[in-house]
């Protein structure tokens, strides 16, 4: 066995490359997710696949109160992904409180939380690599998204300082901006196939990022460049773009 | 979601609706609301897998469900892709029975197609060693189909395109290796009857012959025959014997944009054929070469179809019976030769007997090639029809683009069986691709 890893929100397409990727290379699995019950088959596919064992566990990342329990219910990982999060138009949240404030909740506070769980008993054990899965929007808050983008702007900050804090304590942390994926949650949208990665490139991206010790990365190499410049250009030009 | 639907040939231009289901629920919420037709991993290089109202993206359903490692069965959801069966199951001493040229299919497409490799005389089609699939009905029923329950639905399903139903599951009868290569031996030959020979006289589990499209006159037919045998352990250097599956990992290189037209003409052709035959008389003789890089050529090359330009190309595949099949494919090469028309990649195979409802292989030898599509191409395709035709020989609908209906029909009068079969059990308005629409199946 190479160690061990559990995945936070592993119902996503992201998170199940992910799985894909670490089964691959042996890590045993903890797959985590609502109902997890219904993961019963990936989970038999990646046992079969790859010859490594697969457990489920109920998790629920917008119930805080469960995490500290969630955490120490089980032996800790060797390292810990967190692919927990959800989209939705910002027209539809922007005026609804209750379905704001959900989708700060599933992207920035629920993950957050667990993460902080995470990285105390991983910092008292001294080892371990914590994955958050942010996102470019949280790079430069625009009109189409902001309210995702402001959860996971937090959430990258939130995973700086993570970082920070455990640099000494042998505890690694890596943010991953996978920009443009085509996924279940992407389906509908029309993305340009240059910018657009597989979830299996995700996979592989994150697999690398924790074995070399990255700190941040972005999957695709030229998102790196195009968020770049989004973030240069000033606010008074940057409020009368439609981008 | 609207899609681009093409094929791997990227002609006929086709775009439409696609559906990407997770479970069998959403396929059958899909189903009965007009046609609609299962689709793999789009290596199909026409409309086989094409249906503008409603395809069904089948790479969402896509989990191995369980195998066992004495009799090597793998049980599957059909969206699992050939590669990844052989990545999961070579370093266990297991390797798929039959397989295309590219590992880059579904399982659900090879069974729609019921594909062939280079050992179909010996070991005939991947139907061969398909135990059964769960075919999912017009009205939504999932039925589970073998030689022995419901016989008929299995004969149909394996090789019907996808006609009679959307395949759910299936299990595939694994084979045994001895390692991840292949010994191979290069034979020259300078004309179609020396190649032929080898071909009738190989002992070989693998055979396939690769044709210098150019020649002609005495020449006509100058191949390289390529024969193959899963390598024992002691054909392999000592470095190699310890772990006989473990083969190094190609790299992927990956065709970035559409050649323009210009660059595939006469000339290029001819000095690639040249190249090649060139490449291929030093390679002469016996060789080990691993797994990929021997059934798989072209997937070390992404996108390889993109050589052919924006057009596309259409990939032409015909069987002639045994007894035409010399004067048939001398007919064939004869009139390529004369078109001036080169193709890049000209295969024959040996093909054994088969007898299917609509499956391609016949007893015979099976010519494939590669047109960029222009106007004096599909002309040319038409002769080569005519030419088929006249030598009793039928097309491969998981190649063809372009043929008409009543080429189609005079070919191969099982379709007109099996669509009477197909509409008697309801299938006819809730199953259909582009093609069987353009070939009326």
């Amino acid at each position: 066995m190479t160690g061990s890893v559990t995945i936070l929100g592993a119902r996503s397409d992201i998170a199940m490359a992910c799985a894909h990727a670490f089964a691959a290379a042996g890590y045993d699995l903890v797959l985590a997710a609502r109902g997890a019950g219904t993961l019963e088959a990936a989970a038999r596919d990646l046992e079969l696949r790859h010859r490594i064992s697969v457990t489920l566990r109920d998790f629920d990342a917008t119930a805080v109160e469960g995490h500290a329990g969630f955490v120490a219910g089980a032996d800790l990982p060797d390292v810990v992904i967190c692919a927990v999060g959800a989209l939705a138009p910002q027209e539809e949240v922007q005026d609804d409180v209750a379905a704001s404030v959900a989708l700060m909740r599933a992207n920035f506070e629920g993950p957050a939380a667990v993460l902080g769980a995470y990285a105390t008993a991983m910092a008292a054990r001294g080892s371990g690599v914590i994955v958050g899965i942010s996102s470019v929007a949280g790079d430069r808050g625009r009109a189409t998204n902001y309210t995702y983008g402001a959860a996971k702007a937090g959430f990258t900050a939130f995973l700086s300082g993570l970082r920070n804090r455990l640099a000494g304590q042998g505890v690694h942390v890596v943010t991953v901006k996978p920009g443009f994926v085509a996924t279940r949650m992407t389906e509908n949208m029309d993305l340009p196939e240059k910018l657009t990665a597989a979830p299996a490139e995700v996979g592989q991206a994150v697999l690398k990022a924790v074995e070399k010790g990255q700190d941040v990365i972005y999957v695709r190499a030229v998102w790196r460049m195009i968020m770049g410049i989004i973030r240069l250009i000033p606010e008074r030009v940057f409020k009368k773009l439609k981008i | 979601m609207r899609a681009n639907l093409s094929g791997w040939g990227r002609f006929p231009r086709l775009a439409g609706d696609l559906h990407r289901p997770r479970d069998a629920a959403a396929i059958r919420a899909l189903i009965g609301q007009g046609p609609v037709i299962a689709r793999g991993n789009g290596r199909s290089y026409g409309d086989a897998a094409a249906q503008p109202k409603g395809t069904i993206d089948m790479r969402g359903m896509a989990h191995m469900l369980s195998f066992d490692a004495e009799t090597g069965v793998l049980e599957a959801e059909t969206g699992v892709m050939l590669g990844d069966v052989i990545a999961a199951f070579l370093p266990r001493g297991w390797f798929p029975p039959v397989t295309p040229g590219t590992k880059f299919v579904t399982l659900g497409g090879m069974i729609a197609a019921d594909v062939h490799g280079k050992n179909h005389r010996r070991d005939g089609s991947i139907g061969r060693h398909v135990d059964w699939v769960d075919v999912m009905g017009p009205d939504g029923t999932v039925r589970r189909a073998s030689a022995r329950d419901n016989s008929d639905l299995f004969a149909r399903t394996v090789g019907g395109m996808g006609l009679t139903g959307v395949i759910l599951r299936a299990a595939l009868r694994l084979m045994p290796v001895p390692s991840g290569w292949i010994r191979q031996e290069t034979v020259a030959a300078s004309n179609l009857t020396e190649a032929m020979d080898i071909f009738e006289t190989a002992t070989t589990r693998y055979s396939v012959a690769w044709f210098d499209c150019l020649g002609r006159g005495e020449a006509l037919g100058r191949s390289l025959v390529m024969l193959g045998d899963h390598a024992e352990p002691q054909d392999l250097r000592d470095v190699r014997r310890a772990a006989p599956y473990d083969v190094p990992v190609r790299r992927a290189r990956r065709v970035p944009l559409d050649a323009p037209g210009f660059v595939l003409n006469r000339h290029t052709l001819r000095a690639f054929n040249r190249l090649y035959y060139a490449a291929g008389m030093k390679k002469r003789g016996h060789s080990v070469v691993d797994w990929d890089s021997y059934f798989y050529p072209l997937d070390a090359i992404r996108d390889w179809n993109r050589i052919y330009g924006r057009r596309g190309f259409a990939q032409y595949q015909v069987v002639l019976p045994l007894a035409a099949s010399h004067a048939g494919l001398t007919a064939l090469l004869g009139a390529i030769s004369d078109a001036g028309q080169g193709s890049f990649l000209a295969v024959l195979k040996r093909l054994g007997a088969q007898d299917s409802p609509l499956s391609f292989p016949m007893e015979g030898y099976t010519l494939a090639l590669d047109f960029p599509v222009s106007e004096a191409a599909l002309r040319l395709l038409d002769q080569l029809d005519a030419i088929t035709l006249a030598h009793g020989g039928r097309h491969y609908l998981a190649k063809d683009s372009r043929l008409s209906p009543e080429t189609f029909h005079r070919a191969d009068p099982r379709a007109a069986v099996f669509a009477r079969a197909r509409a008697e059990e309801g299938c006819g308005g809730a199953f259909a691709s582009a093609q069987s629409e353009r070939l009326k199946i």
